[in-house]
């Protein structure tokens, strides 16, 4: 009995040897292919069905995770986006006062008062600015209002704390301004359409396209010298008293954020000098 | 109550219009807000109050406008006197009556301005003053017309509400 067990285990032993020198040479390949091939199939086939089932489950919970996320990244975009906004704001704000403070130093005469345009007059027919300085920070009826390009207009009427601009492009506006290098007198009005025109201009006067506008100071108004423009075309002709001549302002005035006025100019009133009208 | 709130509602509407729609214009004509409310308050069907918010509106715009005092108060004043009229001829109709009297409420009050800045002397010629603000003006104040009656519509409704007995 014990003979025939340890002879059972010698021929296991030979066997199992012997398959595994058979496996070693490569002799049971096509053996191991056939009974593999239907295994392998079965547990890729399960395997999927197992991954299916397992994303079928968690799938809601990584949505949901995913659409949180996606809030999250899409409000800080939003921040993001009006901080960039912000910040190209404080840029512009700063290029135009850096351009004020230049103007300023090149011109050392004058005193200044930087303000903000507030607020465009109500009515489509004038052509005035509301700025944040008033009375309290020494504005003054008549004072010149400038940027760092040129003549803005003036000051009309004041309050504590705010004050408003007649420009120069306003229907009733009238500055007397001199051109160079003709060096000729004359009259800038505003117009209802926003731009400005020169007006009483000499005919003897030899005035080119291109000739720069400065105000003449005469009348007090204004002080002299202040840039308003370009001349851009010339209207001659023999029967009328005057040329008058078109111009380019160097202030865009659909633009204007921030103002500087002129707080040591003064204005002359000449009315009284003035001829009175004869009443019939 | 009515005539208070009118105070807060014409000084927003104001800066509003000052800071924000003057600086919108069709050709150079702009929105008029606070005309467009005084119309439409003066058309509301319970309202009573039509004249104290013509007159509100009108010192509220003389402050930020450099127009001759008291233009803009005469010419709200025979706008709300020309909707209250039509308030009582034509009220089956309200929105139509709220077109007509902005088409007329907008010649009345910018014919007046033109008027009084060419007597202090401001040389505006009146055609081209009609083509280029006051036509583009009327055709916005028509497409503002809607919203603001029905924003203003709604602001009567609150304050004038119906008592319901039980």
């Amino acid at each position: 009995m014990t003979f025939s067990r340890s002879l059972q285990t010698i021929v296991f032993i030979f066997v199992a040897l012997g398959i595994v020198g058979l496996a070693l040479g490569g002799y049971l390949t096509p053996f191991s292919r056939i009974l593999l091939s239907p295994a392998v199939s079965a547990q890729t086939w399960i395997s999927t069905r197992y991954q299916a089932v397992q994303d079928f489950i968690q799938a809601p919970q990584d949505t949901a995770r995913l659409r949180q996320r996606n809030t999250e990244l899409e409000a800080e975009v939003s921040r993001l986006q009006a901080q960039v906004i912000e910040l190209q704001q404080q840029l512009s704000e700063t290029n135009i006062l850096s351009a004020l403070v230049d103007f300023a130093r090149a011109n050392p005469e004058n005193d200044y008062q930087a303000a903000a345009v507030i607020g465009f007059d109500t009515n489509p027919f004038l052509r005035y600015v509301l700025i944040n300085r008033g009375s309290d920070q020494g504005i003054r009826r008549g004072m010149p209002v400038v940027t760092q390009q040129g003549l803005v207009g003036r000051i009309t009427a004041v309050t504590a704390s705010a004050a408003r601009v007649q420009l120069i492009t306003d229907p009733s506006s009238t500055v007397n301004v001199h051109l160079q290098p003709s060096g000729a007198q004359a009259v800038l009005n505003g117009q209802i359409t926003g731009d400005v025109i020169l007006d009483m201009i000499p005919q003897d006067a030899k005035v080119q396209v291109g000739d720069l506008v400065l105000t003449s100071g005469l009348g007090g108004g204004y002080p002299p010298n202040l840039l308003v423009g370009q001349a851009t075309g010339i209207r001659s002709r023999d029967q009328d008293l005057f040329q008058r001549a078109t111009v380019q302002t160097v202030t865009d005035f659909s633009k204007l954020e921030i103002v500087l006025v002129i707080t040591n100019f003064k204005p002359v009133d000449i009315a009284p000098l003035l001829p009175e009208q004869e009443t019939p | 109550m009515a005539t208070i709130i009118a105070i807060p509602i014409f000084v927003a509407l104001a800066i509003l219009q000052s800071s924000v729609v003057s600086r919108l214009p069709l050709l150079q004509g702009t929105t008029d807000l606070i005309l467009l409310t005084i119309i439409a308050w003066a058309l509301q069907k319970k309202v009573e109050t039509a004249w104290q918010w013509c007159i509100i509106g009108g010192l509220v715009t003389n402050i930020v406008s450099a127009v001759p005092f008291g233009v803009p108060l005469l010419g709200y004043a025979l706008t709300t006197s020309i909707a209250l009229a039509l308030r009582r001829r034509v009220w089956q109709v309200p929105i139509l009556a709220m077109f007509l009297v902005t088409f007329l409420g907008t010649i009345i009050t910018q014919g007046l301005a033109l008027a009084s800045l060419r007597l202090n002397g401001s040389p505006i010629p009146v055609i081209v003053a009609f083509n280029l603000v006051t036509l583009p003006s009327i055709l916005l104040n028509l497409l503002f017309a809607v919203l603001v009656y029905v924003l203003v519509g709604e602001l009567a409704g609150w304050l004038y509400r119906e008592e319901i007995e039980v």
